[in-house]
């Protein structure tokens, strides 16, 4: 296999990780969205928790893409 | 037909001249930014040039944006963070119209360049680097420690939190710049869908129905992604923030 072809299954394999964090930030709401039915009332004072947890979820994915960036263009 | 990431080039309108082998020029990037700045600013000075005491509609929208931010930055960072609000409020409203401008068709997304975002991101690092050790000295490096983490954890637990402080303006940036690029690439794939199924005659037609009622559902989740991306990039700014003017765990 030449290091452009390998390069190129490198940057599709690190992508797995975009989907991952997928999973994560689909828990996150997935809860939170469960506790809020349960306690509206609480539910407007946990949403910008929500998207910190969501945003911190999805930057360990970005790493990912980052990963798979350097691979494509460097 | 274009590739999907032809809207992304960068075209110089004005040349001003060479600095060694880089060409510095004014360009459509630079052109949005100020068409940005310039929508912000009068769209606040229209909005608040009667400052009446029972709002019209563009006043009582200002008065929203104002309050959405200042709820957000007090809910996160306390009073104190208040003394950051010109800096909180003008990250987001310009993240804010240069995502929703993007969506114009034919114009240009000035977040979807990374440089863009990774400078915007920088200025918050920076900000909070420097008002953290303005307000509290070498007592800004306790934020490292984990309060209460047993003593032989504590120089590994260091690292991470290092790391994980470092990786802060890189992940601010990339999120942004990711989630403009990614949405706009893919909006223009599925018109590329349209346009090739179209070109096969009749059922070719009928087939592009498909991708065109996709791009119509992804255009109004790009839609929502501008704010949510926006509101993203506000709300860790502020959570930064706070590091810097509470930094104990």
């Amino acid at each position: 296999m030449d290091a452009q072809a390998a390069k190129f299954l490198g940057a599709g394999i690190a992508c797995l990780g975009m989907g991952l964090a997928a999973i994560g930030v689909g828990n996150i709401f997935g809860n939170f969205l469960s506790g809020a039915l349960r306690n509206p009332s609480a539910a407007d004072s946990q949403f910008g928790r929500a998207f910190v947890g969501a945003a911190l979820a999805e930057g360990l994915g970005i790493f990912a893409l980052v990963v798979a960036l350097l691979l494509l263009f460097t | 037909m274009a590739s999907p990431l032809d809207q992304f080039q960068i075209k110089p309108i004005v040349s001003l001249g060479k600095i060694g082998n880089s060409e510095i020029a004014f360009t459509n990037s630079s052109l949005f930014m100020m068409l940005v700045v310039l929508a912000i600013g009068l769209f606040f000075m229209l909005a608040t040039a009667q400052r009446s005491l029972v709002p019209g509609r563009l006043q009582s929208f200002a008065e929203m944006l104002y309050e959405f931010v200042a709820n957000t930055l007090k809910s996160a960072a306390g009073k104190e963070g208040m003394q950051f609000f010109p800096l909180v409020f003008s990250l987001f409203l310009f993240v804010l119209t240069a995502n929703f401008m993007g969506m114009i068709p034919g114009s240009f997304t000035v977040t979807s360049h990374i440089i863009v975002t990774f400078a915007l991101a920088m200025v918050v690092f920076l900000t909070v680097i420097a008002v953290g050790f303005a307000k509290h000295g070498t007592h800004f490096l306790g934020l490292f420690v984990p309060g209460g983490a047993p003593a032989l954890l504590v120089p590994f637990l260091v690292v991470i939190e290092v790391i994980s402080f470092l990786s802060r303006p890189i992940s601010l940036g990339m999120r942004l710049f990711a989630n403009m690029l990614a949405g706009h690439i893919a909006l223009k794939v599925f018109a590329g869908f349209v346009v090739s199924l179209g070109a096969l005659g009749i059922g070719g037609i009928l087939g592009a129905t498909l991708p065109l009622g996709m791009i119509v559902a992804l255009t109004a989740l790009e839609f929502l992604v501008a704010f949510l991306q926006a509101y993203v990039f506000t709300i860790l700014t502020c959570v930064y923030l706070n590091d810097a003017l509470h930094p104990g765990h």
